[in-house]
């Protein structure tokens, strides 16, 4: 299947709607090469700040720019946007509801060279127990533009994070987006797997395993982490014999602890959290060695479908 | 400035003082000595300095006053209540379930311009709005307080090196250098000498005045204000909880109580130096 990279759809969508919406400016801590908010750099530069390598300046510049009626867009690593930079996004950015969209990107274990101090396992469960944000976690290249596009009129701050490697594409260029929908990329009715960033591609696989073994898979992709909609989440579970959740963070506060808060007394079916444990990550030469490493393969997700089955 | 003016802005700063006072108000904490502190001066911006429209306080073409010592809210509240800009009987009300004034400026006030509390971050936020005000070509001013106990906030220093590199010369930014902190005098809590000197370095234009001197203030601000190609920033010589002769350099005033005895006597002294205005 086609891979596509997210960072690009990012940095490319920043140049296509800055030219719609000059309010639109960019804040890059010294990393705009990877983000590829540097696209955005070459293509308006009077509206491109780069703010050195000092993300709490940063997240709080982009505060003062939303209350002047700018719609600051600011990029780092998403382990920087978030936890160096926490009390300024909680006290600057959501308390006062400003236009700030804050991009973390090389999320999850996505950067596996360099390990636990980059890695981010925790960024999107804090961005959630904020009040006021929104939290997005876009499954491919042509739902990040989408969700881009979204952050142009949508009133409050958004957190979005992006992944660093190339992933399949699963979303239609031509369908509308809306924030706060899940979108069913494969139907099944044994199992509702909801799965979130590039659990979605590995839920997709295993939905092609179970599939072999006579187990019908449905795949929700939950691109939208906050608002997360308890209606959207019964709609899914409907008819089905068990949940299965899977996310690229850790188990604490993530994808499987907001699902099951939400129906916990109302739905009554087996459930499965596929999740990182309460652990940090490790270096590794490569992407797909770490997710095997801390248990969030195709594999990992039909084997927890299947006991949740009792299959 | 004329004799004239100078008067009108010491009668307009005992009156901010008046204000913080009833605020505060007996067997109630509140934040008196970093507030009035800083009297002179919101009486100076407010009323003298800034581009202020009463009648609008959201117009674009205002300047925007940050208190990046979001504690002493008390003395912004009551210059924005002086402005007519909500009813006087919120005074009463502050910090309370169902009043308007929050314990740290908050967007629900009008003439609040943004969250501050946390400090340290004041002074981000106004390089922010400044960037975006010298986009729009907006001759909008931005003005930032800071303590000088906040001076130890390291995204403080983040934000005067982002000033500098910017060269953002619609912003000035202000020291209250009241020499004491929550719970003692900064020298002793946590040393920071040479503030004049550390700001210089750090690529701004830096003046000292007296922080209680309406006249001295004006001036400063103007000077600041004719800087090109980079921040100013104006030191204000000043003394914590000034006007209340027993919570004058005392820290235990910084977020004190006044019983009904010394609320009694507050009173008195104030009333006593409006003669003297």
């Amino acid at each position: 299947m086609e891979k596509k990279s997210l960072r690009m759809a990012y940095g490319e969508a920043l140049v296509e709607f800055g030219k719609t919406h000059p309010d639109v400016v960019v804040l890059e801590a010294d990393l705009g090469k990877s983000t590829m908010s540097c696209l955005f750099k070459e293509a308006y530069p009077e509206r491109y700040f780069e703010m050195g390598i000092a993300e709490q300046n940063m997240a709080t510049t982009a505060a003062g720019l939303a209350l002047a009626g700018k719609i600051p867009f600011y990029s780092t690593f998403a382990v920087f946007a978030v936890g160096r930079a926490y009390d300024q996004i909680r006290c600057g950015i959501a308390i006062p509801e400003a236009n700030v969209r804050i991009c973390g990107s090389s999320c999850g274990l996505s950067d596996f060279g360099d390990g636990k101090t980059h890695q981010s396992i925790e960024d999107a469960n804090i961005m959630c127990t904020i009040p006021n944000m929104t939290v997005l976690n876009p499954v491919d290249a042509v739902e990040t533009r989408k969700m881009v596009k979204a952050m142009l009129t949508h009133q409050g701050p958004v957190y979005i994070r992006i992944n660093r490697n190339d992933l399949p594409v699963y979303t239609p260029v031509d369908t509308d987006y809306e924030i706060g929908k899940m979108y069913r990329i494969r139907e099944g009715h044994d199992v509702a797997i909801f799965a979130t960033g590039a659990m979605v591609w590995k839920s997709m696989l295993a939905a092609d395993l179970l599939q072999a073994a006579g187990i019908s898979a449905e795949v929700i992709n939950v691109s939208s982490l906050k608002p997360l909609k308890k209606e959207e989440i019964l709609k899914y579970v409907a008819g089905k014999k068990a949940i299965v959740t899977a996310d690229e963070a850790t188990r604490i506060g993530g994808l499987g602890s907001a699902i099951a808060s939400l129906i916990i007394g109302e739905v009554n079916l087996p459930f499965a959290q596929i999740a990182i444990n309460d652990q940090f990550g490790t270096s590794a030469y490569t992407y797909e060695e770490l997710l095997e490493r801390y248990g969030l393969t195709e594999n990992h997700i039909a084997a927890a479908a299947r006991k949740a089955l009792g299959k | 400035m004329n004799e004239g003016q100078a008067r009108e802005l010491r009668a307009i700063a005992h009156k901010l003082r008046c204000n913080v006072l009833e605020m505060i108000g007996v067997g109630k904490a509140g934040h008196w000595g970093g507030s009035v502190s800083l009297a002179e001066t919101l009486a100076v911006l407010y009323f003298h300095s800034m581009r202020v429209d009463r009648a609008n306080p959201k117009n674009p073409e205002r300047d925007r006053l940050l208190l990046s010592k979001g504690h002493a809210a008390l003395i912004q509240y009551a210059a924005l209540c002086e402005l007519g800009y909500f009813p006087r009987e919120e005074l009463g009300k502050v910090k309370s379930l169902n009043g308007l004034l929050q314990g740290h400026p908050d967007l629900t006030v009008p003439g609040i311009e943004a969250v501050t509390g946390s400090l340290g971050q004041g002074l981000s936020l106004g390089v922010g709005m400044s960037l975006a005000l010298r986009l729009d070509k907006s001759p909008s001013h931005v003005f930032v307080i800071m303590g000088d106990g906040e001076q130890s906030e390291g995204q403080l220093w983040e934000a005067a090196m982002a000033a500098a590199n910017f060269k953002l010369d619609n912003l000035t930014a202000f020291i209250d250098w009241n020499k004491i902190q929550a719970t003692g005098r900064t020298d002793e809590i946590f040393s920071i000498p040479d503030l004049d000197k550390k700001w210089r370095a750090f690529g701004w234009e830096v003046l000292t005045v007296d922080g209680h001197d309406v006249a001295a203030i004006a001036a400063g601000i103007e000077q600041a204000k004719t800087v090109k190609g980079k921040p100013a920033l104006v030191i204000l010589d000043t003394v914590k909880g000034k006007g209340v002769s027993f919570a004058e350099n005392v820290a235990t005033y910084h977020n004190g109580m006044f019983n009904e005895a010394k609320f009694t006597q507050a009173v008195q002294e104030l009333a006593a130096q409006q003669e003297t205005v």
